[in-house]
């Protein structure tokens, strides 16, 4: 099925127009964010919603569950945090080397967890992802449960400051605009397509001849490296790593992101983002103990009533067409 | 926005031809960033804003100051990033002036960076590292009722210093806090002539203390020190008493709470000793304070929740007496005072930051003596605020000039 809508022309030529118009707007959002809404917040929001985006392109494309995508999120934050910490390596090198790590750390766990489909995947890697946390915990860079503090943002190719909160909430917005931009590529490309008719038949993809197991791999590292991002940005937006952004929960986190705001959708994971951080925020100093309560029935309303999420429901009530995967890559 | 009013009100003032220090602030903005939610909520959490709340109420009563009060409150979830946004928002938009309470390390490390920042004032009471005071240490953060070190140090010391409590063996979460609490307990214990007979790491955060407490027990070590934090310890505690250690052999919690106590109950915890800062009945004015929290609350205030009131207390008297909001000279204030109330008697806030105070030991009470809810407590000793905490000339902080 999915190879027939790949090959149906002016089905793509609609994604595209579609696309267009989401990516406008989330350009306009970006842009006059910060004049309605609290930058350090809103920052917060586009590091979660690549951080969702990148898990999405595993979960909703290749339909690959992974519960340890915390390992190259809070990963990826303590070594860009430590680089530029104490090394004085500048920003933008930083992010890249929080992202190689996370990807190199992909490859290592993505590797071994590609053997095995289904639960026994998740599985691996959360066990996989428990042994980063547990070396987060371990090593002295880290800080233990201190955290890594104070990481300078210092200056982005040596003349951009981004001590000014609005400069890095630009910065911020345009490393998740460029990542997305880079998974709606991605899974528009042919290497996409193969990836998505994994997900829908393996054996098929395998008898037309597809090393699945490169495919597969493939998405993974990126998406660990997109995660790295998303984790480094984070870092040097509150000038910290933590243990919360390695944990379980974490991964746990971006899984409700992903399958609140609709999984195989470009923008779902963008609204769930928005969603969970927004609750968790605003919600801090408004209803005190009753934050936790309130995600947890506001997951349970949603999977109930939107079953693919609120951009997937909202995408087959506008246009009838399916969105691009079925909800049903959680399995 | 807040230097745009004190601009006026200075403005204000001058033209009505008052003195020149008619520069006092119109309100002053309390933020209690706390656990509202999650593990230490009952520790700090909504009792911490109540106290809060009183001081400011007491204070107002007291001192009828020429400026007003607020008190904001959020829940930071024990993250770092949720305390770091928070604060920076309060600081910058809703013109907060102190950020207080910060229950576990990482969030407290990161606010009093925000502090710096923003050049403002953070008062930790529910975090207890040391690196507050120490490498992290910054002329804007106060440390104020307790920390690791003087947990630590003062249970081993006192209980040490006893001739049932010379032996010793060390049940450590295996990583940096329990590797820290261990070796500052076991230097103490040594220090005064007692002996480390074994050490057991387990894992963190760990279930099944079992095979731990059974060496522990074989060891015949007379005081079985607890280097561990939260569930880890009160699982402990737990499995010992099930096992029968407890109370042949003697616990010591080197970081424990009397919501601990309170949870776990008198029978798995009796014959314990642990250090605190503050106990609802140590005396008179603990007491009578003690009960108006009770009456709000429904339970005793922890050491924290009254470190909290304490802290809330002198921080108002502070901008009272400097006549101003402003971070350098309100600091200054609190440095210079000395601090006598019900919580701390002549405690003095040092130059890293560290409030210095009267250390309590205690020793849980069997079930039969224990008269009413929440009499758990014998005082064994108490000790003094010069050796409670870790002495100056071996802070690491920046601040200190050696």
């Amino acid at each position: 099925m999915a190879m027939t809508t790949m090959t149906a022309p002016d089905a793509v030529r609609r994604v595209d127009y579609r696309a267009f118009l989401g990516f406008a707007a989330l350009l306009v959002a970006g842009g006059l964010g910060p004049l309605f809404l609290y930058p350090t917040f809103l920052m917060k929001v586009w590091c979660f919603a690549l951080f969702a985006c990148a898990f999405n392109l595993l979960l909703g494309y290749g339909g690959l569950l992974s519960f340890g995508h915390a390992a190259f999120f809070g990963g990826a934050a303590y070594i860009c945090g430590h680089v530029v910490k104490e090394w004085g390596w500048p920003p933008e090198l930083g992010l890249l080397a929080g992202m190689a790590s996370a990807a190199l750390l992909g490859f290592v766990i993505g590797a071994l967890a590609i053997r095995r489909a289904g639960i026994y995947f998740a599985m691996i890697t959360l066990a996989l992802a428990q042994m980063v946390y547990f070396l987060c915990l371990q090593l002295n860079f880290t800080g233990g449960e201190n955290g890594l503090q104070g990481v300078p943002r210092g200056r982005l190719f040596g003349i951009i400051n981004l001590s000014d909160n609005l400069t890095m909430y630009y910065v911020v917005f345009a490393i998740f605009f460029l990542g997305l931009l880079a998974i709606y590529r991605t899974v528009h490309s042919p290497f996409g397509q193969i990836l998505k008719a994994i997900r829908e038949n393996e054996p098929r993809a395998i008898s037309l001849g597809f090393d699945v197991g490169y495919y597969k791999l493939s998405a993974f590292v990126m998406s660990a490296a997109l995660s790295g991002l998303a984790g480094s940005a984070k870092a040097l937006t509150f000038q910290l790593a933590s243990l919360a952004d390695a944990h379980w929960h974490m991964s746990g986190e971006v899984v409700l992101m992903t399958l609140l705001g609709g999984v195989g959708t470009i923008f779902g994971p963008v609204i769930g983002a928005g969603v969970i951080v927004t609750l968790q925020n605003e919600l801090a100093d408004k209803v005190g103990p009753w934050v936790s309560v309130i995600i947890g029935s506001f997951f349970v309303i949603c999977v109930l009533l939107f079953r693919r999420g609120i951009v997937g429901e909202l995408g087959a009530w506008l246009g009838g067409k399916k969105p691009n995967g079925p909800p049903g890559g959680g399995h | 926005m807040l230097s745009k009013t004190v601009l006026l009100a200075t403005v204000a003032g001058l033209a009505l031809g008052g003195s020149a220090f008619a520069q006092a602030p119109q309100t002053v903005r309390i933020g209690v960033l706390t656990d509202l939610s999650g593990l230490y909520s009952d520790l700090s959490g909504q009792g911490s804003v109540s106290a809060t709340k009183m001081a400011v109420d007491d204070f107002i009563a007291k001192e009828k100051p020429s400026f007003k009060v607020e008190v904001v409150s959020a829940d930071h979830q024990n993250k770092a990033d949720i305390a770091a946004n928070k604060a920076r928002e309060w600081f910058e938009k809703d013109g907060v002036d102190l950020v207080t309470d910060l229950v576990t390390s990482s969030t407290a490390l990161a606010a009093s960076k925000i502090a710096k920042e923003k050049n403002k004032i953070a008062i930790v009471n529910g975090a207890a590292t040391t690196a507050l005071t120490n490498k992290e240490c910054n002329d804007v953060t106060i440390h104020y009722t307790y920390d690791t070190y003087s947990l630590a140090n003062g249970t081993a010391g006192a209980v040490s210093s006893q001739p049932n409590g010379k032996t010793w063996y060390f049940l450590t979460a295996d990583y940096a806090f329990g590797h820290a609490l261990e070796a500052d307990s076991a230097a103490v214990v040594v220090a005064n002539g007692g002996k480390v007979l074994g050490t057991s790491r387990h894992p963190f955060p760990g279930s099944d203390f079992s095979a731990f407490l059974l060496k522990a027990q074989a060891s015949g070590a007379q005081i079985i020190g607890l280097a561990n934090a939260g569930t880890d310890t009160t699982n402990s505690i737990k499995q010992a008493a099930e096992f029968g250690i407890t109370p042949k052999q003697s616990l010591a919690g080197l970081l424990v709470f009397i919501t601990d106590i309170n949870a776990l109950g008198l029978k798995a915890t009796q014959g314990m000793y642990l250090t605190e800062a503050f106990y609802w009945d140590l005396n008179d004015e603990t007491r009578a304070w003690s009960k108006r929290f009770f009456d709000l609350n429904k339970k005793m205030p922890t050491m924290v929740q009254a470190g909290q009131y304490s802290s809330t207390y002198q921080y108002l008297l502070a901008v009272k007496k400097a006549g101003t909001n402003d971070t350098a000279k309100v600091m200054a204030a609190m440095k210079a005072a000395t601090i006598n109330d019900f919580f701390a008697k002549n405690g003095k806030i040092r130059d890293d930051g560290r409030m210095v105070h009267d250390m309590y030991l205690f020793q849980v009470k069997k079930p039969e003596e224990s008269k009413a809810p929440w009499d758990y407590y014998k005082l064994v000793s108490t000790i003094p605020a010069e050796k409670a905490f870790q002495p100056l000339d071996k802070s690491t902080c920046p601040l200190i000039k050696k």
